[in-house]
Order: C-alpha cells, then structure tokens, then sequence
C-alpha cells in the first residue's frame, strides 16, 4: 500500500516540523519572559538582603538571584523610618477620590452625550475632542497659577481636582454608551422612568465592563503619578507614594535594600490589580485603539 | 396639544442634558479649556509670581524670540528626538512576540501577562530599580558583563551608564524598550493580527506563498492602519516623555544629555518660576503634536491599507 504510507509520511513530517516550530516558539517567548521578569526578581531579591550583602564582591553568580537572607527588618524599617506609611495613605486618599470622581463626572457627561438631544451639544462634543490633543504641559502652568491664587497649593484639592475631570473619559463612556441597544431605555421611558432612572437603572448596569476599564486605567495612572504632586506638594507629610520615594531615594540614595523594599511596596497594589483585572486592561486597550 | 407636549419634553431633555453634564463641564473648564487659552496668553508674557504685587506684562514674541536663540531648547529637543530611537526597536518586537502569542498554543495568556508586566509598573518605583540595575559596580547589566568577559578570558568591563555622557542615552532607550514591547502596542497587534481574514492566508497557501511570503504580502499590509497608529501615538507621547525616568535616575545630566523637552519645561515652570517661557516652550510642543496629528489624519489615513 504505498499510497497509505505516503500519506503517513505525510503526516509524521508535519507533525515533526509543528513539534519543531512550537518548540522554538516557547524557547523565544520563555527567553523573552526571563528578560522582562528578571528585573522584578532581582528587585524581590534585593529587597530581603542585609544592607551590607549588596556590596559583597566576592560572591557566586546566583547570589543575586537567589534569596540568600529575609531581612524583613526592610519593610519594616521602610514602613517605620521613612514615613512610607504615610505616603500610603495619601496615595490610597488622592488616588480613591481621584478615581471615583472622574469615573463619576464622566459617566454622566457621556450619558449626556450619547443619549441626550439639547442645543450645542454637538459643539461641545468637539471642544472636548480638541482638548485631548492638547499636551499636559500646556494646561499645567495656568492650572497652578491658578492653584496659587486659591491658596490650595500644598493641599490634596491642589493633587485630586484636576485630575477628576477629564476629556477622555467622557469620550470613552460615550462611545460605550453610544453601542448599547436604546429597546430597553424606550421601554422604562413608557414605564414613565426619569433621565436619572435609566441612567442609573439601565445605562450603568450594562456599561459594567467599559466602567471597569475606564477605573481601571484611572487608578493606574493615578497611582503613578508623578510630575503634577511633585509640584504642587511642598510638606512631606502629605506626599504621594511615587514623590516619596523619589525624596526618599534624593536623601537615602545608597540604602538600596531599603529603597527595593519601597519599590516593591509601591508596585504590589498595581500588580494585583492587573493580574485580576487582566480582561479588563486589554479590552481597554483595544477600545482605545480603535478610536484611532 | 401635540406640539405643546413635544414642546415640553425636549425643554425637558435639555435641561437634563445641561444638568447631566454640569459637574464634568465645570471641571472642564477650569482645568482644561479656560488653562489652554491662558496658557497662550502666558506665553506672550513675563511673569514674576514672587515678587508683590505679582507681575503679569505682555512682552509679545520675546519669549518666542528668545527660544528660537536659546541653544539648550535646540539640545533638549534634540535629546527628545534621539531617545525616541526606542520605538521602532520597541515595535518591531511587539510585532515579533504579538506573531508569536498569535498561535494556538498553551500559556499565552501566562506569556501575556509576563510581557505586560513592566509596562503595568511603570513610574517611580521602576526607575529607582533600573537606577539600581545600571550602578556600575554592582548593577546586574555590568556585573552580567564582567562575567561573560571572564567566561571568555577578556577583561570586559561596562561602563558608567547613566554618569557618561555618552552612554546614558543608550541606557535609557533600552530601559524604554524593556518597558514598551509586551505593552499596550503588542496587544493591540495581537488584536490586529487576530482580525486578519483567514481566506486571505488560503489563497496565498494555494499560491505556494511560504510563511516569509504570506507575512509581506498578507500580514504587514492587513495590520498597516495598527502599525500607523502605534507609530504617531507612540511619536506623541515620545515628545512629552522623558521627565519622570531622568528626574531619578540622572537629574537631565550628564551634562544635560537626558534633558528632554518636558524637564525644559519643568525647570522653566518650577525651579527658576520662568512661567512665561515654560508657557511658550509647551506651545511649540503642542504645535508639534497638533502638526503630527493632522499628518496623522490627512496623508497616511488614506494611504494605508484598510
């Protein structure tokens, strides 16, 4: 039967020539993980060495991968002798009210937007499209003259409020909004439900995932935040997380297990936010992707 | 009766659409609208928030005059541009692992997640670790070196990374691309790859098209509009990069090679109070940034393949 054993020929090559080809796929892509995790690792690692263990120049090459000494005194000392405690706390303050605000503000104005008729909408819309060209820079200078004058600079309204509203989640929400089926809503209008019941009652519910996102996004970027909180906080008690450590590191910059052990600290609500969040992030990202 | 009801409702719908978006409108105003054309007031002007009263004085085009004379903006800008060498790096290898995420295999969302890791930890505290991973005594990048050298029996020794001059650039372009290739541009090529039709990959099959092949002649053009737009976007944000990641690891220096535009525009606006200026520097970058965006919509929109 020749034909049959060509035929199996067939197959056991391009079975091979797969099991060749999925192979040195996960040789490159397992490469490319130990690079991109390798710095977390040594960050991890570094942060539980005895402070004199950094220097050590007599030492074996895995000494820097392997976790040699638990010094938790590190996180300890980080959390006691720096006031990291402190910057914990604002930054969890300044990045929750941030984060509910402009999800807040958002949502109604691109309920707005989306589903309202009412005169100069449409021009609006495109004033608040413009502005999301417009580069941080530009707004910041006025916005803190404008702060000073108030008196609020050095005070967490000075961080928080310009930060709560935004162009962008206005546009992302609408754009949301502007795909959910109207069926629904033209059904509790009848049931003679009011703007804010539908708002509340119908839009919301169904735009979970999009909210989700939108939070997300804000509360990473909020948390990260650097340049604006450096400006306008001058008192160290009241200093965000990413300035603090920046100070931190500006007085203590050769307490390097100790600025890990910040380091670590500051990433880990990030982290686990993203790994159970992880649909979220990328949904968003397509979302904005395709606004282009 | 009629037109009296309809009347009512969308006297209705008004004022709930202005109540709607009253909160975020304020907001607006104050903090982005009213600030941009502030902004470009200030930039026509001198001011001294220090001295009392406080000084504002329209000085017109000095401050425009006095950039354009001003050799260090030459230089940062410059230093902007050149730091920007990480994004076709940094997209080209987006692509590549997107290629690779994009078959039938286990563990890819495993990879994925990996991947995005440092561009889910950006800020403060990864320059402070990178700061760290340059120190050239005791930094793995040199301590990798020196080690590869003895295993080859040549002294190899890395160098200053971010105290030279000449090597603090390149420091910061790899940290950059480690930062950006699993990121936002690999996913969104995975979603691009993902909405490549299959009948298009069948027919170059038929031909006899081989997977170099099928890649330039169905892929590349297929995916253009996400290569388009990752490039500009990634041009955008290029020209406002740059402050965070040179304020901890190098100050701007050595010698002001990591200045970039937006650590101009801080030392202008924070540390010398030269408001004025700040304003007219961040007016040419909106400019840039408005020219790209319009390149963005009128020539290459219609010239990549849809």
């Amino acid at each position: 039967m020749p034909q049959l054993s060509e035929y199996e020929k067939a197959i056991r090559n391009y079975a091979w020539r797969l099991f060749i080809k999925q192979s040195g796929t996960y040789l490159i892509l397992a490469v490319g993980a130990v690079t991109m995790f390798a710095p977390f690792l040594w960050m991890l690692v570094t942060s539980f060495k005895l402070s004199g263990d950094v220097f050590s120049y007599q030492k074996p090459w895995w000494f820097d991968w392997v976790p040699t000494s638990f010094a938790w005194e590190n996180y300890v000392k980080a959390w006691k002798v720096v006031p990291f405690a402190r910057f914990y706390l604002n930054s969890i303050f300044v990045v929750a009210v941030t984060t509910a605000g402009q999800v807040t503000t958002s949502a109604l104005s691109a309920y707005a937007f989306a589903r309202l008729q009412f005169p100069g909408r449409d021009k609006l819309f495109f004033a608040y499209l413009a502005t999301m060209m417009v580069p941080g820079a530009v707004t910041m200078i006025p916005v803190f003259i404008l702060l000073q004058y108030l008196g609020w600079i050095d005070s967490y309204k000075a961080v928080i409020l310009p930060g709560m509203f935004t162009a962008y989640g206005t546009f992302m929400l609408r754009q949301f909004f502007l795909t959910l089926p109207r069926e629904l809503e033209d059904a509790a209008k009848i049931d003679g439900c009011g703007y804010f019941g539908i708002f509340w009652n119908i839009i919301l519910p169904l735009s979970k995932p999009a909210l989700a996102t939108l939070t997300t996004f804000v509360f990473m970027g909020c948390w990260m935040n650097f340049m604006w909180p450096l400006v306008v906080l001058n008192s160290h008690e009241k200093f965000t997380l990413p300035v603090g450590l920046a100070y931190f590191q500006s007085l203590h910059s050769t307490d390097w297990t100790l600025l890990m052990a910040g380091s670590v600290m500051m990433i880990l609500p990030i982290l686990l936010l993203f790994i159970f969040n992880q649909r979220y992030f990328v949904e968003g990202i397509k979302l904005s992707g395709i606004k282009g | 009766m009629m037109t009296k009801w309809q009347l009512k409702d969308s006297t209705k719908e008004t004022i709930a659409g202005y109540g709607f978006l009253l909160p975020n409108f304020i907001g607006f105003l104050l903090f982005t609208s009213l600030p941009v054309v502030a902004s470009l007031l200030l930039s026509f002007m001198k001011v001294d928030l220090i001295s009392t009263p406080k000084l504002f004085r329209f000085v017109w085009l000095d401050n425009f005059n006095q950039l354009f004379k001003d050799p260090y903006f030459w230089k940062y800008c410059w230093n902007t541009v050149v730091l920007m060498l990480a994004v076709p790096f940094s997209m080209a290898g987006s692509l590549f692992l997107a290629l690779l995420l994009n078959q039938k295999l286990k563990g890819i969302v495993f990879f994925r997640t990996i991947y995005f890791l440092p561009t889910i930890c950006s800020g403060v505290a990864i320059y402070v670790l990178w700061k760290l991973i340059y120190n050239p005594e005791f930094g793995i990048v040199n301590t990798l070196i020196s080690k590869i050298g003895l295993l080859l029996h040549i002294p190899l020794q890395g160098p200053n990374w971010l105290t030279d001059e000449a090597w603090a650039k390149p420091a910061l372009i790899i940290m950059s691309i480690w930062q950006t290739v699993g990121g936002y541009n690999m996913i969104l090529y995975l979603a691009a790859l993902q909405g490549v039709p299959r009948d298009l990959y069948e027919a170059a099959e038929i031909d006899g098209a081989n997977s170099w092949q099928k890649f330039w002649a169905v892929t590349w053009p297929q995916i253009s509009p996400t290569t388009f737009f990752i490039a500009t976007m990634s041009i955008i944000g290029g020209f406002q990069a740059g402050f965070d990641q040179a304020y901890i690891m190098t100050g701007g220096g050595p010698n002001g090679s990591t200045t970039t535009i937006m650590y101009y525009i801080y030392n202008n606006f924070y540390q010398w109070q030269e408001m004025g200026y700040a304003a007219a520097i961040s007016w040419m970058l909106f400019i840039v940034i408005f020219g790209i965006t319009i390149f963005q919509w009128k020539f290459f929109g219609k010239r990549v393949h849809y």
